[in-house]
């Protein structure tokens, strides 16, 4: 029977696992009293899910729909002026869910918040743009890499990827190597479908070597003219070396070991 | 006024030299190729050491071109994505012929290590190849060899286009 | 021999370039010489003045954050060379960092001291790029040529460490794979005081108070400080516009705390007055690299970092012990594991704050790898800050944010 690969995450796997083993946690620490983070999540108030210190910067968990009110809160109030990064995480194989994260910055304290929230497949987020313009090319980029719509947004339309691509290529379900739409945009869009079979499909294998292709490659001790036609297969023939740089090591006596 | 008398038959001191058609053709098409300044990723910034101070590529009677319909060789240095794709082949349509490519670069000649779903697996999918280069970067060095090579295949061409038949089949 | 007709139909099937109201609509790029790779600008044009500008990016995609998800953290270091292809050291360092953090390790001293300096070497090379190209643009065709015969020294001294003049790999995750070669920090401070000569009496020289180039950037570009926080502007972009916001010294990572060095910062918020700071912020990373040459000298000679859960040990050790061997055999085989988390840690490279998100599910392969380029944003900003100006500070404008296409689109 063949094995059995999951359809729902073709990414990268590592092809052997200890059974027993569980992979740690970076270590979480609780926001401390008096600190710049505490008034956050003091402003925020009850829009907190869960809030933990997380390698030094803040990570505040809330409800989705709440997004724009509690970064609204952010900037006005706590100093958040910067919103660097703001993108997705795509968990639908394990909850059916993407996980949305922005990150914001407050230049005075030099402090970084992340917030983060869940939405289900299919589901829209508010857009942030009214807060922060950056936010513009980065929800574009999240729209056409997960294929997650943004309300409100002013122009919500695939950034990176052309305007008639198939897929979203950030998915998990979506392959390294693209689909077969992927495969073959260029000839399609450039020549037609029909050239398809003149132009041949695409060589992922970064090895391949063609037994029969002289223009390309050559065989040690088999060398044949450059273009012929070896499908009845060639003969051997002698490797020949320049007798100039030949030593022969046999004639002379042997001085390399000393030990004698 | 002084007469020159020219005796053509002796030796030495000709005033003449005589050649075929296709080696004066082919003596200016090589020495001043000019190619398009197309610099698609990494490997364009060699490209512009190539073309700056210390490697100085104007001996090789190179000058980059910023439009196609100037240019002779189209060097395509760096990645193509498949959203260039088309770009690209309309730049190469829209060169005079006679017109050559070298592919410049790992990820040019067969997308080397960007093996993803974005990038053109080898821009021979799209344009004949004459050089390939490889590397990832080439240095400006390999660059200015691999328009050497070009010469010397442009001087062994013949001078009539029609007569040439390129290895790569010349798609549609 | 004639053209043969091509299948190619036409690009703008949306795009309507003849318009009844007076206006143009131009294409620019995504071939233009001054696109600074393959930005494509749809410029809409009342005579020559730009009403609309629609930035289109995404022709150097290459899926790297695709690629992250499929490779094992140390297979994933040499593809961040090719984001920002100017200072690639920076992109190393950067991602190099991130996952240190996640594994909560430190590189040695001598390692830090090798890192800090190939940054700065690397903001040399990416700002004497930046120069070159900025001014070709504009028409100073001369600081291209000087411009690239000071980089061209900087890339010696590059190939002398780690053998590749762009596409560096020199960090490693936990530490730098190599010590500096015989003679290397000489050459360093001879490079020191060269680029510090040249700053003054070649390109400041040239173009500070020369008339064409002030007419061409002063009062160009201009961006208020407010819009740059919005836009998500940073490094130059951000300082240019008055604020002073340098990670190194707000968030210092590896040894900058213990430097001494200025945040220049440009009050006036135009092209000009990044020009400057550019030109500062070159000669602080001089006076930064002579402060390390003499720390070098001082520290243990050990590269990487002691994690044999996560890192390889040193050669010799894998070449005589055992156990050395047998965890070099699954951490090449296997890859190393990281704890479970999510870290986001910001660096300041040459163009602005490069963080790489990282989330990690406990695999050898990271779940989700987020790129953050400053590039990106500052490609965004060109909507906004083209409307109004006229088509020949175009050029001008696509300079100073000084983009580079391989961050922007990954």
């Amino acid at each position: 029977m063949r094995k059995y690969t999951p359809k729902d995450n073709v990414q990268g796997k590592s092809y052997y696992t200890d059974r027993f083993w569980v992979a740690p946690r970076v270590p979480r620490e609780e926001v401390e009293e008096g600190s710049h983070f505490e008034t956050v999540v003091n402003a925020l108030g009850s829009q907190v899910k869960e809030s933990y210190i997380e390698v030094g910067q803040l990570v505040v968990h809330i409800d989705a729909s709440e997004n724009f009110a509690v970064i609204k809160t952010l900037r006005d109030e706590c100093g958040y002026k910067q919103c660097s990064e703001q993108s997705a995480v795509d968990y639908l194989a394990q909850d059916g869910e993407f996980e949305l994260f922005y990150q914001l910055l407050n230049h005075a304290e030099a402090k970084r918040v992340r917030v983060v929230c869940r939405i289900k497949k299919g589901e829209a987020i508010e857009s942030i743009v009214p807060l922060y313009k950056s936010a513009n090319f980065a929800e574009r980029e999240m729209y056409d890499m997960f294929g997650i719509k943004v309300n409100n947004h002013p122009f919500l339309k695939r950034i990176i990827m052309p305007d008639d691509w198939e897929g979203h290529p950030l998915l998990k379900t979506y392959p390294l190597h693209g689909d077969e739409f992927a495969s073959w945009y260029e000839v399609d869009k450039i020549f037609g479908k029909e050239y398809r079979d003149i132009i041949g499909p695409e060589n992922r294998d970064p090895a391949k070597v063609e037994r029969y292709d002289t223009k390309r490659f050559s065989r040690v001790g088999y060398e044949v003219p450059f273009g012929a036609d070896i499908s009845e297969g060639e003969k051997e023939q002698a490797i020949e070396y320049s007798e100039t740089i030949l030593v022969n090591y046999n004639a002379g006596t042997k001085q390399l070991d000393e030990r004698k | 006024m002084a007469q020159h008398q020219v005796n053509y038959a002796s030796s030495a001191g000709l005033p003449i030299a005589l050649t075929t058609v296709d080696h004066l053709v082919n003596w200016g098409r090589s020495n001043s190729l000019w190619p398009l300044t197309y610099g698609l990723a990494c490997c364009a910034i060699e490209m512009m050491a190539a073309g700056g101070a210390r490697y100085d590529f104007d001996r090789f009677g190179t000058i980059f071109r910023a439009s196609p319909r100037q240019s002779d060789v189209m060097i395509l240095a760096g990645t193509l994505s498949k959203k260039h794709a088309e770009f690209a082949r309309r730049l190469y349509d829209q060169m005079s012929e006679p017109k050559w490519v070298i592919s410049m670069g790992s990820c040019a000649n067969t997308g080397g290590m960007f093996n993803t779903y974005a990038t053109v697996q080898g821009v021979d999918r799209i344009v004949p190849v004459d050089i390939y280069l490889p590397g990832c970067a080439p240095r400006p060095e390999t660059l200015q060899y691999a328009l050497m090579m070009l010469q010397k295949k442009i001087r062994k061409e013949s001078a009539n286009m029609n007569k040439n038949t390129k290895q790569n089949l010349r798609l549609v | 021999m004639s053209q043969q007709p091509n299948k190619l139909t036409p690009f703008f099937e949306n795009l309507n370039f003849e318009r009844d109201d007076n206006t143009m609509v131009i294409n620019f790029g995504p071939q233009h010489p001054s696109a600074h790779g393959q930005l494509r600008l749809v410029l809409e044009l009342d005579g020559e003045q730009v009403v609309k500008a629609y930035p289109d990016i995404g022709y150097l995609h290459r899926g790297i954050e695709k690629m992250a998800e499929n490779m094992t953290y140390n297979e994933f270091l040499p593809t961040t060379d090719r984001l920002d292809y100017i200072a690639s050291t920076a992109n190393n360092y950067a991602y190099a960092l991130a996952v240190e953090k996640l594994l909560g390790i430190e590189a040695p001293r001598r390692a830090q001291v090798i890192r800090t300096m190939l940054l700065e070497l690397n903001r040399v090379i990416s700002h004497l790029f930046f120069l070159a190209t900025h001014a070709l643009d504009v028409g100073a065709m001369s600081v291209f040529l000087y411009a690239f015969r000071e980089r061209e020294y900087a890339m010696d001294l590059m190939e002398d460490y780690c053998g590749a003049r762009l596409t560096h790999s020199s960090v490693r995750i936990g530490g730098v794979p190599l010590d500096l070669p015989a003679g290397w920090l000489e050459n360093l401070a001879a490079f020191c005081d060269k680029v510090d000569y040249e700053v003054e009496h070649t390109y400041e020289a040239l173009l500070t108070e020369n008339r064409i180039w002030k007419m061409r950037l002063e009062d160009v570009g201009v961006i208020s400080a407010e819009e740059a926080l919005s836009w998500g502007c940073t490094g130059p972009m951000l300082r240019g516009s008055g604020v002073k916001y340098d990670i190194r010294k707000e968030e210092p990572y590896e040894l900058y705390s213990e430097l001494d060095f200025d945040i220049p910062v440009a009050e006036t918020c135009d092209s000009y007055g990044r020009y400057r700071l550019y030109m500062e912020e070159m000669k602080q990373s001089t006076r930064i690299l002579r402060q390390l040459i003499p720390m070098y000298k001082k520290t243990e000679p050990r590269l990487m970092a002691h994690a044999p859960q996560y890192i390889s040990a040193p050669k010799e050790e894998i070449m005589t012990q055992n156990y050395a061997l047998m965890q070099h055999f699954v951490l090449v085989t296997q890859g190393m594991r990281p704890p479970k988390g999510e870290v986001y840690v910001p660096t300041e490279s040459p163009k602005g704050e490069l963080g790489f998100y990282i989330k990690s599910e406990g695999e050898p392969y990271a779940y989700r790898l987020k790129c953050r380029a400053p590039s990106f944003f500052h490609t965004g900003l060109l909507q906004e800050i083209l409307v109004g100006t006229y088509i020949a500070d175009v050029v001008t404008i696509i300079g100073t944010t000084n983009i580079v296409f391989g961050e922007v689109d990954r």
